[in-house]
């Protein structure tokens, strides 16, 4: 099948096959009723933390900005509901600190309409004034990472960007937020891309959809061919790729080699290409969000798992807290005394949450829960030493040695590690953890090894 | 309200099925058919060292396990492995104590003392097998001819010698069965001291004839196969062992057909196909590294050709598998793969790749596009 495909062109070496897991891929997006409190954390994305600039005590109305920072790298947050500012300080977070928040209390007559926002016509805006607007609309990569968008598009004065890249490969199981979004919103979706595309320069847009979501890409394909007659775009100004279903194929690097067969350069981002990379969810929020001259305050998260009895895709407005999602979604016996397993994101590269508390942000794609019974079997594996099997280099996308890095951050040789076998290459994919008969949490290791080293190098 | 109760674990939260247990467990039913094939070969004579030298490494390794210094468990099957490959490296005649011992050496000596499965830098089995070749010069070369009359119901004789006690010799029991002493010589024996090469297909399927030859390459051939088509064995360093003795083979026998034997009776004859299979794919002594894996068995086929041929032992696969795990550290070293985005491949496209990198680029201001203005935007950080 790999090797298949590998002559095939179309995809990068190595990588997994998990359980797609999709259960939710035929459900439309259903709208999750209104929270009566939403808790919006001030820290969702790099950068410098955005301030407050409103008061306990407060009345917002949806939309309303809440909180700016004055750094580059961080955009404002607005208020999700119409309500009442009712606390400032510290709520759970999703790492299990305690993290500045700001929680609004809905006022419970309320419409609930986006009112602050002043529709704009973009259509013959430049650069600059897209990026302002982008920036204004608080948007990050709806896709997980939460990098400021403004930031992704603004090409440096002296790169150029001729290409924009957009993700649809959703290769995490049991996700299935950016596929609904692609069949339902594809006219938002190509509204985002021709900003993005103004914004960056770019003469054409590529859009890669893994092919597992064959639906999505005969939509998006007559939904092109609808806009090319309109002139929204010009001939083979925007295509859609089917390429091959492999985790992870919705990394920056994986999904370039499998458009365009090159090599991103280690440690170099794909403007060094000439490219950008977007993904689906937030060209296609861009798009609503943009003419509206809204800001970002709901999103479409997946809610699935075995522990769900409702699962689907959820709009979900964003503090949402978690026990809300899974009490509407029919997570069984939450109050209970139950081991369960909840995960913020997708199954390989999620966060495992410690708290019902904590809520949904702009960068949360998928709320999984799992049943005691699905982990038994995980617990019941022992863990092994390494016995040399070379899965886990056969699975490695990045072409790591994860055997060896395992061994050596065993006895906390982590320099060894940086410097001889490539430990920043690593970006915690989790495909040699899913792969290791051996039951070694190697992710784990070099996410500890990492953070050591980021510390000496700080030190 | 009490707070429910949520387990915390790193990702990736999704596992693949396979773990240590079901790759041990399948190399073990990949090896039933072959020792079944022994034992149809010298009837109970071979059943019984299977036996013995299986369970003395199960118990010796339920020992050494119980004291708590090495990893593993019984459960885990690596035992298993260690005690058939042992049995079916060793003559079918091979007194019983002694099996018992190399079984004992193969785990405690190759093994535990390292610190039990994945730590080992030896195969144990191999091991066992060079303490009983160094210990028991005798015993390990006498072979008894195969399909024998009467091999299921009359043990070879020096299979029943007791404990410490020199083994009956086998010449006047072969006699009293019509056979001259030479009918115990294995082929490679045979070829090293008498010049006789046997052909390759009789020795693909051990099937002709009294040869003293183990299970038939062939059988084995299609039991590796099937693990490697489940991927539970690598499949290149096998093809590399068996590329590489061959290649050697083939070049000696082109320069001097006199001297040397064909490259097929290499590749048949002896251990190599048991060896290439079985032994050098051992994970925890081969190398990682998919490089590494083919210049490994390159460095074994090429050690066995060469050990056969200018050394005065007839076979070579166990002394040069055993230097090619001590090599495997080194080999790993040196053929560390490349990174994604840092080797050679870098600049340079894939030819079949969907869409062009370049699409012949037209400037930010012809595409409408103009350097950023940045009104309201937060200012970016110099450098």
């Amino acid at each position: 099948m790999k090797l298949l495909s590998y002559f095939r062109g179309g995809a990068f070496q190595r990588g997994v096959h998990p359980p797609s897991c999709k259960l939710t891929a035929e459900r439309a997006i259903r709208r999750l009723p209104f929270p009566p409190r939403v808790t919006v954390p001030l820290s969702q994305h790099i950068g410098k933390l955005p301030r407050p600039i409103v008061k306990v005590g407060q009345e917002v109305l949806r939309g309303q900005p809440i909180a700016k920072s004055d750094d580059w790298l961080s955009v404002p947050h607005h208020a999700p509901l119409t309500g009442v500012v009712e606390f400032i300080g510290l709520r759970p977070g999703m790492r299990g600190t305690w993290v500045e928040s700001i929680v609004i209390r809905a006022h419970p007559g309320a419409t609930q309409e986006d009112l602050w926002g002043t529709p704009r016509d973009l259509s013959q805006a430049l650069s600059g004034d897209i990026l302002q607007a982008i920036w204004d609309t608080g948007m990050v990569g709806l896709g997980g990472a939460a990098f400021p968008t403004h930031a992704k598009l603004s090409v440096p004065k002296q790169a150029k960007v001729h290409t924009l890249v957009v993700n649809g490969c959703e290769c995490e199981p049991y996700l299935t937020c950016d596929h609904r979004v692609m069949l339902e919103q594809a006219d938002d979706l190509l509204v985002g891309i021709r900003y993005a595309m103004r914004a960056t320069g770019a003469v054409r847009a590529i859009i890669g959809v893994e092919d597992n979501k064959r639906d999505a890409v005969a939509v998006l394909r007559q939904t092109i061919a609808r806009a090319i007659e309109g002139g929204g775009f010009n001939e083979g100004e925007i295509h859609v790729e089917a390429v091959p279903t492999l985790y992870p194929q919705g990394s920056e690097k994986m999904l370039i080699m499998a458009l365009f067969g090159a090599e991103m350069p280690a440690g170099g981002l794909p403007i060094a290409l000439g490219m950008v990379v977007s993904n689906v969810g937030t060209l296609a929020a861009l798009g609503k969000l943009l003419p509206a001259g809204q800001g970002l305050t709901e999103r479409v998260v997946t809610v699935t798992g075995s522990g769900v009895a409702r699962p689907g895709d959820y709009r979900v407005v964003l503090g949402t807290p978690l026990k809300f999602v899974l009490d509407y979604a029919g997570a069984p016996a939450v109050d209970e005394m139950d081991a369960r397993q909840v995960i913020l994101g997708g199954p390989m590269m999620g966060q495992a949450i410690g708290s019902l508390e904590v809520p949904i942000t702009k960068g949360v794609s998928g709320v999984l829960v799992f049943r005691r019974e699905d982990m038994q079997e995980r617990e019941g594996r022992q863990t092994y030493p390494c016995i040399k099997c070379g899965e886990c280099v056969e699975s490695c996308p990045m072409g790591l040695n994860p055997s060896t890095l395992g061994m050596l951050a065993a006895k906390r040789e982590y320099e060894l590690m940086g410097e001889r076998y490539f430990l920043s290459d690593c970006f915690e994919c989790g495909c040699c953890t899913y792969v290791c008969p051996s039951n070694i949490p190697l992710v784990q290791q070099f996410r500890v090894a990492k953070q050591i080293l980021r510390e000496k190098a700080a030190a | 309200m009490t707070q429910p109760l949520i387990e915390i674990r790193s990702a990736p939260h999704l596992k693949a099925a396979k773990s240590v247990e079901t790759i041990m467990r399948h190399v073990v039913y990949s090896l039933l058919p072959i020792c079944a094939f022994y034992i149809f070969q010298y009837g109970i004579s071979a059943l019984a060292s299977i036996l013995v030298v299986t369970i003395a490494c199960l118990l010796t390794e339920r020992a050494l396990i119980s004291t708590g210094t090495q990893a593993g468990r019984l459960s885990d099957f690596s035992a298993v492995i260690t005690g058939l490959l042992l049995a079916l490296t060793l003559p079918p005649g091979f007194p019983l104590w002694m099996g018992a011992v190399a079984g004992v050496v193969a785990i405690a000596l190759g093994k535990a003392l390292f610190g039990g499965i994945g730590f080992n830098v030896f195969n144990p089995a191999l091991v066992g097998r060079a303490f009983v070749q160094a210990a028991f010069p005798t015993a390990i070369a006498t072979y008894t001819p195969s399909f024998l009359a009467g091999r299921f119901t009359e043990f070879i004789p020096s299979s029943l010698a007791l404990p410490l006690m020199i083994p009956a010799g086998a010449a006047e029991w072969l006699k009293a069965k019509q056979f001259d002493a030479l009918a115990g010589a294995t082929p490679l024996a045979k070829w090293k001291f008498d010049g006789v090469v046997v052909n390759a297909d009789e020795l693909l399927t051990s099937l002709s004839g009294h040869m003293a030859v183990g299970p038939a390459p062939a059988l084995i051939l299609l039991c590796g196969a099937y693990l490697a088509a489940r991927r539970f064995m690598d499949w290149r360093i096998p093809v590399a062992i068996l590329g590489s003795a061959a290649l050697t083979a083939w070049l000696l026998f082109a320069i001097d057909p006199g001297r040397y034997p064909n490259p097929f009776f290499m590749l048949f004859s002896g251990g190599l196909i048991l060896g290439a299979v079985y032994m050098a794919t051992d994970m925890a002594t081969s190398p990682v590294t998919p490089k590494g894996m083919w210049v490994y068995g390159a460095l074994i086929g090429l050690l066995t050709v060469v050990i056969r041929y200018y050394s005065g032992l007839p076979e070579g696969v166990m002394y040069a598998i055993l230097i090619g795990n001590a090599a495997s550290p080194l080999i790993e070293r040196i053929t560390q793969p490349t990174p994604f985005g840092r080797g050679v491949s870098l600049g340079r496209t894939r030819k079949r790749a969907s869409y062009p990198l370049n699409p012949g680029y037209i400037s930010r201001e012809e595409a409408g596009a103009v350097t950023p203005k940045k009104r309201f935007l937060p200012r970016k950080p110099k450098k």
